[in-house]
Parts: structure tokens; sequence; C-alpha cells
């Protein structure tokens, strides 16, 4: 096999492992924002989700358990966002900002207080985190040449909540597309007050839609702490909900095109980091600060309509107030 | 909001509530994790005002939050939520540098300040224009522009810190030290020169520009015929088209002031401080501001008082580093998110109530 494939083989696996929670919390913004509420506040509730499941992890042993605080943790998150914005119709980008900050600090006082490592979860032993899945039954798989490259290098060996990002991204779609519950979500977002007429509560409505971005974003954080590392450290999503907005922004507010944008995102990053201190005949050292800046700077280009127009969803950012 | 209730509720005791809740949620978690919430509340004052060198500190952390809560409330009273202010700041603390940098050797020290302080402004103004003329122009939100702007400020600087300005033969990527000559003066040399003892503190003259600043903001918006147009947007976009102004050059120009108040955080920061071009001076200042903005109400006499309240959190938190086991200056965060959240987000929660309450005791109009 030749370097070069293998090159190829390995930057393609690291973009999966990279993009996962990218990919799950991508599609927890989309239900929320398709249901006209923004959500600034991913970063904050994906820190939460990743503190509460390693905090539990480690505590209990047991990365399911893990897995259902941060669930559960996330999903309070999204009420309380839910509470802020859609009950009390305050500004829904100041609720985000402010769950976003309150997190921030909050895991950080409570890991100091909990665990006494100066923020940082105790390092979770190997049956306390997502172990990854080589899936010996297909082993024969390997054998094949070119495709049993792929399989072995690419697509087997992550752990499980790899997968379940992946398939996260055709259960939003069919969610969105495919059920009465998505149409009405669609259309919540465009026109509440149409859905209002039709006889649907608008609140409970966006209520539902804010709980799985809650379940989605917990999930992603239970990815970084317990998955993709052993245990919490502060700050450990270091914008990744971000990077996340900026995906499903840069895929209109769709799902494939999202995990598209999750994939470009994961990509460069996974380049980024290969490239740390590579010499680039012509260019000198990488610039790896620019390289990982790259997603932003898409984004905006995007948002201007230089590529294609992205367009919010109508009723976005608005409370709806009942006509009297 | 509420015509009905009397203005001394609406802006004296509801904000006035929402901010002892926010405090009072931040006691309930001092009391989960194990400590006591008055002991807790006597460091952080006693830290932040106890001593001489205490106050400076206080003073010099209310200098950053004086302009990024400037910067937010301009935008605010426009109808735009500014949230780049830390990357503003940043840009705007690299303006200052590169001119105090590339001017330090030439130029007497009179001079070179203010250059540098037009710098900051001017670079951090550039700064918000850009996401400012898409949100005008093409329609881009500015809330999600500026969050990207912040990231591409933190990889742009990284990439000149270690790449380019790096002083030679160092390993941390800082830049050389400005020359002496070119320092925002220290406010404890400034008094021993007046015959005034105080005790060494980063405090600087930054202070007084960012007092000056504030009222500048204030004739701005209150007095002057551009500040009738960003209210006017504000309240009102389309009623302010028939007003006969443009909310594209109010929009533009409001996030300019903006970007330009935020980038002074750099004046007190490299010609103030650090002396020297560095990572992360800018230190959560931006996101701050917005809570700054907030609870000062957007007004500057507001965002003094609240500045104040948070330059001593800022400093009394380091003191709980040094009294506590388990509580650390992070609580400052914490608290920092709740007044975010309930100076902001739950503004309201408490009208319906209040307007019943006051129905009912207050007089007023008899209820519907």
């Amino acid at each position: 096999m030749s370097e070069m494939w293998l090159l190829t083989l390995l930057t393609i696996d690291a973009t999966l492992r990279v993009s996962a929670p990218l990919i799950l919390a991508a599609m927890a913004g989309l239900f929320s924002e398709r249901s006209g509420v923004i959500d600034i506040g991913l970063e904050g509730k994906m820190l939460a989700g990743a503190f509460a499941a390693a905090a539990t992890a480690a505590v209990t042993g047991s990365a399911w358990l893990g897995l259902g605080a941060a669930v559960l943790v996330s999903v309070a998150l999204a009420m309380l966002h839910g509470f802020a914005c859609i009950t009390h119709k305050g500004d829904q980008v100041v609720s985000g900002v402010a769950l976003n900050v309150l997190v921030a600090g909050l895991t950080i006082v409570l890991g100091i207080a909990w665990f006494d490592q100066g923020g940082q979860t105790p390092p979770l032993a190997s049956d306390a985190r997502f172990q990854s899945h080589h899936m010996p039954e297909v082993g024969f798989l390997r054998g094949i040449p070119i495709l049993g490259s792929i399989w072995y290098e690419v697509i087997a060996g992550h752990n499980i909540l790899v997968y379940v990002a992946l398939l996260s991204v055709p259960f939003t779609w069919w969610v969105v597309y495919r059920t009465r519950f998505g149409l009405r979500l669609r259309a919540v977002g465009e026109s509440p007050a149409a859905v209002d007429t039709a006889g649907i509560q608008v609140e409970w409505l966006r209520y539902r839609a804010l709980i799985i971005t809650g379940i989605l974003c917990g999930i992603a954080g239970a990815y970084l702490s317990t998955g993709q590392s052993a245990g919490f450290v502060r700050d450990m999503t270091a914008g990744k909900g971000y990077i996340a907005l900026a995906a499903m922004i840069f895929g209109k507010w769709r799902p494939v095109p999202a995990l598209l944008a999750c994939l470009l995102f994961g990509f460069l990053d996974a380049v980024a980091v290969r490239l740390q201190g590579v010499d680039i005949p012509g260019i000198g050292e990488a610039p790896v600060a620019l390289i990982q800046a790259l997603p932003y700077a898409l984004t905006v280009i995007l948002l201007a309509g230089f590529i294609g127009k992205a367009i919010a969803p109508k009723a976005i950012g608005r409370a709806y107030v009942k006509e009297r | 909001m509420n015509r009905e209730l009397p203005r001394w509720i609406d802006v004296g005791v509801i904000p006035a509530i929402n901010i002892l809740l926010a405090f009072l949620v931040a006691g309930i978690v001092v009391l989960i994790v194990g400590e006591s919430p008055l002991e807790a509340f006597d460091v952080l004052v006693t830290g932040a005002f106890g001593y001489d060198e205490a106050i400076g500190y206080t003073l010099y952390y209310t200098t950053n939050l004086i302009f990024t809560g400037l910067a937010v409330a301009v935008a605010f009273h426009a109808g735009l939520f500014n949230i780049g202010g830390e990357g503003q700041a940043y840009i705007g603390g690299l303006g200052v540098g590169l001119a105090a940098l590339s001017l330090d050797g030439a130029l007497p020290g009179w001079l070179v300040i203010p250059i540098a302080m037009a710098a900051g402004g001017l670079f951090g103004a550039a700064w918000a224009f850009i996401p400012a003329w898409l949100q005008a122009h093409r329609g881009s939100h500015v809330v999600i522009t500026t969050i990207m702007f912040n990231f591409l400020a933190a990889a742009l600087m990284v990439h000149l810190m270690v790449n380019v300005l790096i002083e030679p033969g160092q390993m941390s990527p800082q830049s050389r030290e400005i020359d002496a000559s070119a320092w925002m003066p220290f406010a404890h040399d400034v008094l021993a020169g007046l015959g005034i003892e105080i005790a060494r503190s980063p405090l600087n003259l930054s202070l007084l520009w960012a007092l000056v600043a504030c009222v500048f903001v204030w004739l701005l918006i209150w007095r002057t015929r551009w500040g009738y147009a960003i209210r006017t947007v504000g309240h009102n976009e389309r009623a302010a088209v028939y007003a006969g102004i443009d909310p594209k050059r109010v929009i533009v120009g409001t996030m300019i002031v903006s970007g330009a108040l935020a980038g002074f955080v750099g004046i007190n920061e490299i010609l103030g401080v650090q002396h020297r071009l560095l990572l992360n001076f800018t230190a959560g200042y931006g996101f701050t501001g917005i809570a700054v903005a907030l609870m000062g109400r957007g007004h500057p006499v507001g965002i003094v008082l609240a500045s104040l309240l948070f330059g001593a959190l800022y400093q009394g938190g380091s003191e709980l580093d040094f009294e506590f086991e388990t509580i650390t200056r992070d609580l400052v965060v914490v608290i920092q998110g709740l007044v975010i959240l309930f100076s902001g987000a739950l503004a309201y929660m408490l009208h319906p109530m209040a307007l019943r309450l006051w129905r009912r005791f207050g007089g007023g109009e008899p209820g519907p």
C-alpha cells in the first residue's frame, strides 16, 4: 500500500473524528433554528454536557450513565433558553450568550469543588469511556484490496458516538422533511401566525424542538469528554459550538449540506493539525492558525452572499406574540 | 414595554431585583460547593476595596469594562447586537501596539501616545466595519458575523505573534517592549508627581479617557441629530426610513463607533499595562461588556456603575483563589452569566407580576 494512500485514509479518519461533535451540534442547532429560535448556546450546552458526562462517568464508572447525565443537563439548559425566550419573550441572542458564559464558569467552579483537580475531572478508566469498535465479526473485510483498507482505516474503529453522529443526519432529514412534526417545525419557523391559526400551539412546538436540540448537544458533549478524550478539561469545547453553528448556516439550515460543511470544517482542522510545523515549499512554515480560521472566513463569505445565498428561517429571532 | 408602570419601578426596582436574583443564585452555587456565601461576599468586597492596591486594580479592570460596555451599548441603541467586542478590542490592541512599536524611537512620547490611541480606535473600528457593512448592504446577520470575526481576530493575532511580531530570539510569542517614553503614565506616578502617595497598581490614565468616552457617548446618543437617528433605527427601522433616515448609514456608522470604543481597550492594556504586544490580553472583557451594558441599561452612568461592580468582582475574584480552597475567580464568570441571564434574557420576567401588584396596591388606573 502506498504511503500517500494511507495518509489520505488517515486524514479522512481524523476528519470523521473531529467532525462528529460538529455534526451532532449542527443538527441540534438546525432543530432550534428551524423552529425560529436562534441558538448561540450550542457551545454552552455542549460544554455542560461534556462536564456532566465526564463527572458522572468518573463517579459511577459507566459511560452510558455519563451520556444520560449529559443529555439531561443539556436539555435542562435548552429548557432554560426556552423559558427565557419562548415563555418570557426575552432576546434569544442574549439568552444564548448568558448560557455560554454561565456554563463556562459553572463547569470550572463545580469541577474544582467536586474533584479538586484545577477544573478537570479525574482521568477516566477505559471502561468508563466509549470504546472504539473494530467490529471483529467482519474482520475478513480487511483482506479485500482498497475497500479493505478503507474499511479498516476509515469506517471501522470509531467509538459508537461517531456512528450516532453520522446517523443523526438521516434522522434529522427524516424528521424535518418526512414527518408531521417536521412540517409543523418548518412552518413555525417561517410563519408562526399561520401555525397558530391552524390550531397548533406555537410555544409547545418550539419547546419540543429545543428538547431535541438539548439531546443532540448532550451527546456531542459526551463524545468530547468520554469518547474522544478521557475526561473533562476546562473550556474543552473551545469554540466547537460556534463552528457547528457556522456549519449549520453554511449548510443553509438543511441537514445534508450542513453535514458536508461539518466534514469540510473538520477536514480543515485535521489538515491544520497535520501541518503543524511542516514547511511548505514556497510558503515557508504552514500558517496553521490561518487554516484553522478558514471555517469562520468561509461562513462570513457565504453570509455575505458571495457563494450562493443563505436565507434564514423567516421568523427566526422573534418571540411569537399571540394576537388578541 | 409597560406604559402603565411608573418609571421608578420600570427602570429602578425591577432591574435591581433582577440583579439581586443573579447574586442570589450565585450564592446558592457557593452553598452547593460547601462554602458560606456571606463569607465569599466579604472576601470579594475586601479584595476589591479593602486596601490601596486593590482599589487601583479594581479601577484598572473598570477601565476596560467601561470601553467594552459602551461599545455594546452604542450598538444596542441602533438595535444591533455587537458580540464582537472581544475581537475589536484584540485588533484595537494590535493597532495600538503597531503604532507604538513603529514610532516609539523616532518620535517623542507625547506624540506617540495620541497616535497609538487613534490607531487603537481606528483598528477596532475597521474590524467592526466589515460586519457592519455586510449587515447593511448584504443582509448578513451582524450577530453571526461578529462572532466569526472574534475567531478571525484570534487566529490573525496568533499568526502575527508567532510568525511575524515575535521578538527575535524569544520563545514566547511576544513583541519587544515599547519604549518607556510612550507608556501611558501610571496613576501612582502621576499622583506622586502631585505629592500624593498611592500604592503601585496597573491603574493608568486610560481611566480618564474612558470617562471622556462616557461623556462622548452620552452626547452622541442623546444630544445629537446622529444619536436621534441611531435611536430611531433601533426602535423602528421602517419608521426611520419614513423620517428620512438612511438605516444603512446609521448601521455602519454606529458599528464604527462601537468598534472604536472596544478598540480603546488596547490603550489600557498595551500602552498602559503590558507595554508590549502579546496574546490573549483581552481576557474576556468584550463578553463582560455585554453584561455591563445590559446591567447599565445602555446609559453611560449605568455603565460606569456596572463596570465598577464587575471591576470589583474581577479584582475581588482573584482574592477568592487565596482565601478559599473550593471557590476560585471563576465564580465571577458564573455571576457574569447570571447577570446576563436575569438582566438581559429574563429582563421582562417580573413585569406581569409587578403590573399586577401595582394595580392592586399602587393605585394607578384600575385594571381592565
